[in-house]
């Protein structure tokens, strides 16, 4: 909808529907996922088959949470920094499902070949290394854990997510035996959206260096160009 | 919007009659002819599916006399009494990447492939080198039921009662020179009726080999049924090889090619990552794959893993055409 033709009435009926309308999508995969269990529709090896759509749709909202800020870099969209968060949960969930599917159903709890498996198979190593970067950030996502750490720790903390969305794709590239088609398209969403972010922050950067060194100067008007050419990153919010 | 855009006649857009199509909106006639033929082959899928449910439960009558259209078919040797894989399952849950490399996807690529005419080319250090007609071939040898485990380098396993007859009956037919040390196959090459050929994702057409005494094994059968019926599509129609003490991708399906040689062949897997697939690709519970443990398996239907055995549990048989070699090396 163009931003001129929404009513204040309609904008806030939008943003109240905006969270349970996504978390209503989030949910669909998990649906299907019971739904095809209940009609025997996971095919012969049903144990494989759930393992790897929850894995996908793990790294799927990984990298939609991942996308928010770019968004916003892009095009000026704010409407999905109010759903982030529980995006960001839900690719923690389906991740968790992931990885107790793995334990309970896959290996049975056979604790020695767990071990084995995560210590010796590379593909297991940096899944495994991911999911538990990812279970500092769910416990610390509560508007508590934000105030408690203080912004910028949290920030920092936060971090993590890179690491983690870059662990996933990897343990998607390794697992797969020959087909590298939707590994591949997740890396390139998540290199593009890594792109983004980082010249985002290098104009940021240059802007606050070009500030600083106009600083002194007491009358900025007679800084040829000043105010004809600012900076590219100037009118965007980070 | 507030009006319902099908209130009647009351818009100030010229309304469109529903016969009034332009041509962009009319489906080709080619995509209607296929989704016929979708239609067709979803009956028929379900038709399958049905008979294999069937099939399934009543196996105790169907062991008794393997029905289906290759009529009554004696069984072979070396048969498992373990419990058979539901034909729905051994149908639907395929690795062939010729038609996609999602299991479901041979099931829903492969039905309108086409298998007859089909021949198969001998080539190479055979007496009289030929182009032989499926159908010829059919009628060189009695088939027989074979009901082997299929273990897959994926970690699961099948057990499958395969239709076909020895590969080694074949071979002495065609007789080989002393220079034919290893059997080269080839299989179908053909992007307009195998979808999956036209991405790269394996070289094709795959092509596969056996060391000739493994090739004249009594094990190897070349396949060209299962549970009694031709087999489907997607499990390798109208030929496959089938060698059960080795991974599954061994299998070459829908095959067009046999060249007898003196040296190793190449093999698909193993030009895709030689350090993963090896050309032996024995099955070997004390060599993992490098990226995931050939310990154990699981056998579709069932929840825990088995331990997987040395040659697919077939050592006593084969062990010895291994003699002497690093397995660990010759993997």
């Amino acid at each position: 909808m163009p931003p001129h033709a929404a009513t204040s009435q309609g904008r806030a009926r939008f943003a109240r529907a905006l969270k349970p309308a996504v978390f209503v999508v989030c949910s669909l995969p998990l649906a299907k996922l019971a739904l095809d269990a209940f009609r025997e529709h996971l095919t012969a090896n049903p144990i494989a088959e759930v393992m790897n759509r929850l894995g996908f749709w793990a790294l799927f909202l990984l990298i939609m949470s991942l996308a928010a800020t770019p968004m916003k870099t892009l095009f000026g969209w704010t409407a999905q920094m109010r759903v982030r968060r529980m995006v960001g949960l839900f690719a923690f969930s389906y991740a968790a499902l992931h990885f107790t599917t793995y334990l309970a159903l896959d290996q049975a709890f056979d604790l020695s070949d767990i071990g084995r498996d995560i210590v010796k198979r590379k593909f297991i190593t940096v899944g495994f290394a991911a999911f538990v970067l990812l279970v500092p950030l769910a416990v610390t996502s509560t508007d508590r854990a934000v105030k408690r750490l203080g912004f910028r720790r949290w920030k920092r903390l936060h971090r993590l997510v890179y690491v983690a969305a870059s662990l996933g794709v990897i343990h998607f590239v390794w697992r797969v035996k020959a087909d590298l088609l939707d590994p591949a398209i997740f890396g390139a969403v998540l290199l593009a959206l890594f792109v983004v972010r980082l010249s985002a922050a290098r104009r940021k950067e240059r802007a606050r260096v070009r500030a600083a060194v106009q600083a002194p100067i007491t009358n900025p008007s007679f800084v040829p160009g000043a105010g004809h050419n600012p900076p590219p990153g100037g009118g965007i919010p980070v | 919007m507030t009006r319902r855009s099908d209130s009647v006649g009351a818009g100030l857009r010229p309304r469109r009659r529903t016969w009034n199509l332009p041509a962009s909106e009319v489906t080709p006639e080619a995509i209607y002819l296929q989704r016929r033929e979708f239609l067709s082959l979803g009956a028929a899928g379900a038709l399958g599916l049905a008979g294999a449910a069937m099939a399934f439960s009543c196996k105790a009558s169907a062991k008794d006399a393997p029905n289906g259209n290759f009529g009554n078919i004696k069984r072979g040797a070396f048969a498992t009494e373990e419990k058979q894989t539901p034909f729905a399952d051994v149908s639907t849950y395929n690795n062939y990447y010729e038609f996609g490399t999602g299991k479901g996807d041979p099931s829903d690529n492969a039905g309108s492939f086409r298998t007859r005419p089909w021949t198969i080319a001998f080539e190479g250090e055979i007496k009289k080198p030929r182009v032989v007609d499926i159908d010829e071939l059919l009628g060189w040898f009695p088939l027989e039921e074979r009901i082997y485990r299929m273990r897959c380098v994926e970690a699961w396993s099948m057990v499958i009662p395969w239709v076909g007859f020895p590969l080694a009956e074949l071979i002495k037919r065609l007789e080989p020179t002393s220079n034919a040390k290893y059997v080269a196959f080839t299989s179908k090459l053909d992007p307009s009726q195998m979808p999956g050929q036209r991405r790269s994702v394996l070289d094709w057409p795959y092509v596969e080999g056996l060391r000739m005494d493994e090739a004249m094994h009594p094990l190897t059968i070349l396949a060209v049924g299962l549970y009694g019926r031709v087999l489907p599509n997607q499990n390798g129609a109208p030929l496959r090889l089938v060698v059960p003490w080795k991974y599954g991708f061994k299998g070459i399906k829908a095959i067009v090619k046999m060249r007898f040689v003196e040296q190793e062949p190449p093999t698909t897997w193993h030009k895709m990552a030689p350090d993963e697939y090896g050309f032996y690709a024995n099955v070997n519970p004390e060599v993992d794959h490098p990226r995931w443990s050939q310990a154990k398996e699981r056998r579709i239907g069932e929840f825990l893993k088995r331990k997987t055995l040395p040659f697919n549990g077939y050592a006593d048989l084969v062990a010895s055409l291994y003699a002497g070699m690093d397995l660990r090396k010759s993997y």
